[in-house]
């Protein structure tokens, strides 16, 4: 039995302490937001927040997730930079297939929780670990800084 | 019999910080099964005047897509069709994917046929979708002018409302769709001048963006039913093999796998969950048979595609005398260019669910080829076709993958539901190594070019001969598409060639008999390759002939204006007249194609800067298209972007090679696709059209490699033959 806390709530599941996070969310927990792309880590379309962290949770056992924060792609928006990192995704209508597009958006609030006003080269280095085969890759740099943009805006919440 | 997909809205529970341990969020899911079961869930159809739109009291206006969703836009453009001859408001306006039903949801350019591909969809939908919306807005009108006794002619609508000025009368569409329900369907109806169109050209947000940017959106990976078990499937590690003996205890020793069934394809291991059937395949002890497999490689593949080159094949074109007129040039060129076989890799792996009881067989599936699947599942199973019902659900990529005329990953599902007698529906998941692996890929092909110039540097002489598989041989597209031994699709982008040459051949090996690697199309299809050879080769000419390419291919472009037109529109927002700004470090070079695919033309200035240690960087992209009339310019804008990266792609690292039947590679690590490191700016320009308007899925794909390689001769002067462009220019 492996406890953590996901969106804000204590879960446990039963599932065998080294099955990737993942599946765990998705199977056992049924949030499918967080998509299965190549299960090697490679390809970013698992990515959620540990401890506010960006991880790949399909390389990542459950049991390495014990007692700490899990947030997904359904849980973002309330935080204030998930928040912004969709509506400045759906301004920009970023998506295409939209299969990785959850693993990109946690990718980059995770880049913008910590680098508010990112550069491009800052941009390569905290995305080129999530894939996209439609090669949305022109607005998902723009949404990034329109984000930023909007985030500055707004001043510290 | 009605099922519910098990995983409801439980997302609402979970923030409202209910406690819970087990279960929660799926609100996808009963979206999709209600639209697909049309039930009291799904949107109100208070008002139904045909098969592509519903109208609810509740004032939503659902527009049912007859094509998959799967990045394109397509059900973006679709609904702004019907939004704009219905003069709706765009933001009624939801839309779900159409039931299969090949009467009336075929695709009009694929005669009796339900589908999506060959960048057809709003080319076909463009008049049926207005027209859908033209006669729900008539009905609409007639409704309110006689529930207000007014003429019909002094009725307007505008942006859902409809209205009457003389009396100030309003009415929603939701408060007029009963007594619409009630009016005769017109016979004709006029659609609207494009002068006067307010959705169409304009820019509207993709219908898909909020589900897609949420978690919400429903894939078939997310689906879950009522005691559905997870398929994982070993298939074997050659095309053709079979399974001699399995040891299945292992797996069966692994906690919570529940079957384990041998199917044609491979050993499928069946749990709740994908981790634990993946945790049994992976234990299975399999002996292959290999006595029926393929065992060829890619460098034998090669070798016999380069011998069969220097041999004349079937005639896809011919004028004048080319072999004669060769000989007679001022200067003769020869090259050869080689193209590997390459993987759709799709980021959703393929899989599909389905389930079977007494009245038939149910299947949620990113579904691209309706008619196809429909009815190799109700061949394999004894039913009619009509018994097959298949829901169609967003597919996370395709590029050609999902419609295949051999419907394997789909009959794949339907022998492990029939193993295990419709006992569990069944979700067949595919690893991404089954995926990398399992065949069905763009085919290796060679080509071999000869030309000849005339003293001032023209084209006298241009003979091109290409080897490679067939695509369509074997499939129920063969009798249409393959003539006289000609699978068009090996030569189309070939046996066309725009330019006026005076003795022009092109001639086709097709090799399906010897090479047993299973092939399809691939985003463009042929001229991924062909668009290569001809705008590589071309290059070599302009250069051999001492001319600028693009005046080069200008002056050749004569009888081709649509060609030239983006041509030129490419280069001038280039600056192609000017030079190049230089690099800070490294050389610089710019590379420029043009082709036209599926009746949309495209043209691509390349810009690449060239470092020191000769790795290379593509800055810029300036492209321009001309698909007729732009329905939608921002989806048209993505698709070029995605289209250009999609190509890099291909043109950068994408190679599939097989090594005595065994495919080598296996997942991202070593079939690299394009990360955002690599995406270069991205500049598109759209042709202003009346024409109708063509699709624009494909034809952003074609142009960019052959510009890119033209590209790295102007910085280098090193000329790439063959795809991937890889580490070659450190050689």
């Amino acid at each position: 039995m492996t406890r953590f806390i996901l969106n804000g709530h204590k879960v446990n599941t039963a599932m065998p302490e080294d099955t990737p996070l993942l599946w765990v969310l998705r199977d056992g927990l049924e949030l499918t937001g967080t998509k299965f792309g190549c299960g090697m880590g490679l390809c970013g379309a698992c990515t959620v927040h540990v401890d506010g962290v960006a991880v790949k949770s399909c390389s990542t056992p459950v049991s390495a997730v014990a007692d700490k924060q899990v947030t997904t792609i359904e849980h973002v928006d309330r935080n204030r930079v998930g928040a912004a990192v969709q509506a400045a995704w759906q301004k920009l209508d970023v998506v295409q297939c939209g299969y990785c597009q959850s693993g990109q958006v946690m990718a980059a609030t995770a880049l913008l929780a910590k680098t508010p006003r990112p550069s491009d080269a800052d941009i390569d280095a905290a995305m080129a670990g999530n894939l996209c085969r439609c090669a949305t890759y022109v607005r998902i740099r723009a949404a990034i800084h329109e984000a930023a943009k909007s985030l500055a805006g707004r001043g510290a919440a | 019999m009605k099922i519910r997909i098990e995983n409801v809205s439980r997302r609402d529970f979970l923030k409202a910080g209910a406690g819970l341990t087990l279960g929660l969020a799926l609100p996808g899911a009963e979206r999709a099964f209600a639209a697909a079961a049309k039930g009291p869930q799904g949107g109100e159809a208070a008002f139904s005047p045909n098969a592509f739109v519903r109208i609810g009291s509740d004032n939503r206006v659902t527009v049912v897509a007859k094509h998959l969703e799967m990045g394109q836009g397509t059900y973006t453009g679709l609904a702004t069709l019907v939004a704009e001859e219905l003069d709706a408001d765009w933001a009624q306006v939801v839309v779900e994917g159409a039931p299969a039903d090949a009467k009336r949801y075929n695709n009009l350019l694929w005669g009796p046929s339900q589908g999506t591909g060959g960048s057809t969809a709003i080319a076909n939908s463009f008049e049926q979708m207005r027209h859908a919306g033209a006669s729900a807005r008539a009905m609409l009108v007639q409704a309110a002018a006689a529930r207000w006794k007014v003429p019909v002619g002094e009725i307007r609508v505008k942006a859902g409302v409809v209205s009457h000025a003389k009396s100030g009368r309003k009415a929603s569409f939701g408060e007029l769709a009963e007594a619409a329900a009630k009016q005769p369907v017109p016979q004709e109806v006029r659609l609207k001048d494009p002068k006067d169109f307010t959705l169409i050209g304009r820019h509207v947000p993709r219908k898909d963006s909020v589900e897609k940017t949420t978690g919400r959106a429903l894939f078939t990976q997310d689906v879950k039913l009522p005691g559905m078990l997870v398929a994982v499937v070993a298939h074997p590690p050659r095309f053709g093999a079979t399974v001699r003996t399995v040891d299945e205890r292992a797996a069966r020793a692994v906690p919570g796998v529940l079957r384990v069934t041998r199917i044609p394809q491979g050993v499928a291991v069946l749990a709740h969950d994908y981790w634990t059937a993946k945790t049994g395949r992976d234990a299975l002890q399999i002996e292959w048979d290999d006595s029926k497999a393929y065992r060829g490689s890619t460098e034998q593949i090669l070798a016999d595609y380069r011998k069969l080159a220097a041999t004349p094949g079937l005639v896809a074109r011919h004028d004048g005398d080319a072999d004669k007129a060769l000989g007679e040039g001022a200067k003769t060129l020869e090259a050869e260019y080689a193209f590997p076989y390459l993987a759709h890799a799709p980021m959703e792996p393929l899989n599909c669910v389905m389930r079977l009881d007494a009245q038939g067989c149910e299947v949620w599936n990113g579904e691209q080829f309706q008619t196809g699947d429909q009815h190799a599942l109700a061949a394999f199973f004894g039913l009619k076709p009509e018994q097959v019902k298949l829901n169609m659900l967003y597919a996370g990529g395709s590029f050609g993958r999902r419609a295949n005329p051999a419907s394997d990953y789909v009959l794949e599902t339907a022998h492990i539901v029939k193993a295990i007698r419709g006992e569990a529906p069944v979700k067949l998941v595919w690893s991404r190594e089954d995926d990398m692996r399992g065949g069905y890929y763009r085919p290796l092909y060679l080509h071999r070019l000869r030309a000849s110039l005339d003293a001032q540097g023209k084209p006298l002489a241009w003979s091109q001969r290409v080897v490679g598989q067939s695509i369509l041989a074997g499939t129920p597209f063969e009798s249409a598409m393959v003539k006289d031994g000609i699978d068009a699709t090996s030569v189309e982008g070939a046996a066309n060639l725009p330019y006026a040459i005076p003795n022009l051949q092109v001639e086709l090996h097709t090799t399906s008999k010897d090479v047993k690697v299973p092939v399809l199309w691939w985003r463009s299809v042929g001229s991924t390759h062909t668009a290569f050879a001809a705008e590589v080769f071309l290059d070599e000419l302009a250069t051999a002939a001492g001319a600028d390419p693009v005046a080069y291919r200008q002056a050749l472009l004569g009888g081709h204006p649509r060609h030239a037109g983006v041509l030129k529109l490419a280069t001038d927002k280039a600056g192609w007249s000017k030079p190049l700004a230089p690099a800070q470090a490294g050389k610089r070079g710019r590379g420029v194609a043009v082709h036209e695919s599926f009746n949309s033309y495209v043209a691509q200035v390349v810009e690449v800067t060239v470092a020191d240690d000769d790795s290379f960087k593509v800055d810029r992209v300036v492209c321009a298209v001309d698909c007729g009339i732009a329905v939608n310019p921002d989806v048209i804008r993505a698709q070029m972007e995605g289209g250009i990266g999609f190509g890099l792609s291909a043109a950068l690292s994408g190679a599939i090679t097989l090594k005595d039947g065994v495919v080598e590679q296996s997942n991202f690590h070593d079939y690299p696709v394009l990360r955002i490191d690599q995406m270069p700016a991205v500049e598109v320009h759209i042709v202003p059209s009346a024409a109708k308007p063509t699709g624009v899925g494909e034809p952003g794909v074609p142009p960019i490699a052959p510009a890119l390689v033209n590209a790295l001769f102007a910085a280098t002067g090193k000329r790439i033959r063959t795809l991937p462009i890889g580490e070659q220019l450190k050689t």
